[in-house]
């Protein structure tokens, strides 16, 4: 069996696993949506909602994603199903992309619907073609999976693996240009915010929605898309066939 | 063709700062039974788990079918099944052991086979969440079953099993052996399973009391059952080790 039809079986499971559970597929695919349009009737104001809808864009998929993920490798690891497939021919890459293949395409479903009911009920003003901003989503999506697969190594219970979305979350808010722009905060902060790959999603997402792939935009998803590599390559470090 | 399917020359474990096991050594031949026996705690999953290549070992050499443990050639050969189930809760059983087949490269069919290897027809629907505890162990025991394993690791695989079902599985044990020169090691702490196995490993506190057939066991300690002759070495070494 190759590497590639273990991905695909891996892939496979998980989905198997999710159409098992109708819950988590509802919370996932119709949260972001739900939330989409109570910020509506919160702003009240066309103009404003233009503004925030990508940042919302770049938060949903990477933080469902992220909680998603995390818990879903955390149980691999205590159930000991980790240590069987360790035990088998299945590489560890085949599991990370198995998890990033599964998870990606729940992250498509998501945006899709956010994206539909955003730009038809809400009246979401995009004056750019749509498909950069499914490009950062899905790229935000990925790396939320791999972030979630690296932190769920350093969690040993669910409440830890839940406690560490606020530690990665918060800080790449507040520090990526929402609140206020990066240019304005002091030089220390601009610098970490420099290095925070959701600081370069939220600017991809916002370049999208104003002029669609232009500017900045191709070095910025590279930025996120290489964070996303990045944080895999670590994750399948932190799997071993050997443990204590 | 190697005669030892397991070769364990003076492994030592540790965990934390406590050695888990001192420096055990035995060999199992192609196509027996060996049963590992001792009480919970004495290293046997620990022992299991370096055998299968999974435990991080602290000296010595496991050697299985020829290769070290563990190594790439192995995986689809060694097959391997914790004390405590390992399958997804919320698939099925059939959807459990169709993913464990795909990733071993196992044919499609093999996954009704182990299904009535263990006795499973009737569960084989039911998502492992709601399985029984010894439904759930045995559909864990059939995910190490699947393709064709030379070695299987079974870490108490009969554990909450009635007699008639634990009576059963000895049975395939003992055909996996007989006709499929299949090599395995099987822990339990039931001393009446002991006596189905063609060599027994007895162990406590991470070393080996004793390694011979239970005929032999018996004879050798004088005692009429197994329980007995475990028993009887516990006091000897400990009567050794006091003088």
């Amino acid at each position: 069996m190759s590497s590639a039809q273990i991905t695909l079986a891996t892939a496979k499971r998980i989905l198997t696993q999710l159409r098992h559970d109708h819950r988590t597929v509802a919370l996932m695919v119709l949260v972001p949506t739900l939330v989409m349009i109570l910020l509506y009737y919160v702003i009240g104001d066309q103009g404003s909602f233009d503004a925030w809808t990508p940042v919302l864009l770049c938060v949903f998929p990477f933080l469902v994603m992220f909680l998603v993920t995390s818990i879903a490798t955390l149980r691999e690891r205590t159930t000991g199903t980790l240590e069987r497939l360790m035990a088998s021919p299945l590489g560890k890459l085949d599991l990370l992309l198995g998890y990033g293949l599964a998870f990606g395409l729940m992250a498509v479903v998501q945006v899709a619907l956010v994206l539909s009911v955003s730009l038809t009920w809400l009246g979401f003003g995009l004056g750019a073609p749509l498909w950069p901003l499914v490009v950062v989503a899905l790229c935000n999506a990925l790396l939320g999976t791999a972030l979630g697969l690296l932190c769920s190594a350093f969690a040993r219970t669910e409440f830890q693996a839940v406690q560490f979305m606020p530690v990665v979350m918060i800080p790449q808010l507040l520090l990526g240009g929402i609140l206020v722009p990066r240019d304005q905060m002091a030089p220390v902060l601009e610098w970490i915010s420099n290095v925070l790959p959701m600081s370069y999603a939220i600017e991809a997402m916002k370049l999208a929605a104003a002029a669609g792939a232009e500017g900045d935009f191709w070095r910025d998803v590279a930025v996120v898309a290489g964070s996303a590599v990045l944080a895999l390559v670590l994750g399948a470090a932190t799997l071993r066939r050997r443990t204590p | 063709m190697m005669s030892c399917a397991v070769a364990v020359r003076d492994l030592r474990v540790e965990r934390g700062r406590r050695q888990v096991l001192h420096g055990v050594s035995f060999e199992v031949p192609r196509g027996s039974v060996l049963g590992l026996i001792g009480p919970s705690g004495c290293g046997k999953t620990t022992l299991m788990r370096a055998v299968v290549g999974v435990q991080t070992v602290a000296g010595g050499t496991v050697t299985v079918l020829g290769e070290p443990a563990g190594g790439p050639g192995l995986r689809t050969k060694v097959g391997y099944s914790t004390q405590s189930p390992a399958v997804y809760d919320d698939l099925t059983v059939t959807e459990n052991l169709a993913y464990f087949a795909a990733v071993l490269g196992a044919p499609k069919t093999d996954v009704a086979r182990v299904v009535a290897e263990v006795g499973l027809e009737d569960a084989a629907g039911q998502t492992a969440r709601t399985l029984s505890g010894g439904q759930k162990s045995r559909a864990s025991l059939a995910v190490a079953l699947l393709g064709a394993p030379e070695l299987l690791v079974l870490d108490e695989p009969t554990v909450g099993l009635d007699p008639v079902l634990r009576n059963e599985l000895w049975g395939l044990f003992h055909r996996l052996a007989a006709g499929r020169g299949v090599t395995l090691m099987v822990s339990s702490h039931v001393m009446d399973e002991a006596s189905r196995c063609d060599r027994l490993l007895l162990m406590r506190e991470g070393e080996i009391l004793a390694d011979d057939s239970p005929g032999t066991l018996r004879d050798r300690t004088g005692a009429a059952d197994l329980e007995a002759a475990f028993l009887r070495l516990i006091a000897d070494r400990e009567a050794v080790s006091d003088r």
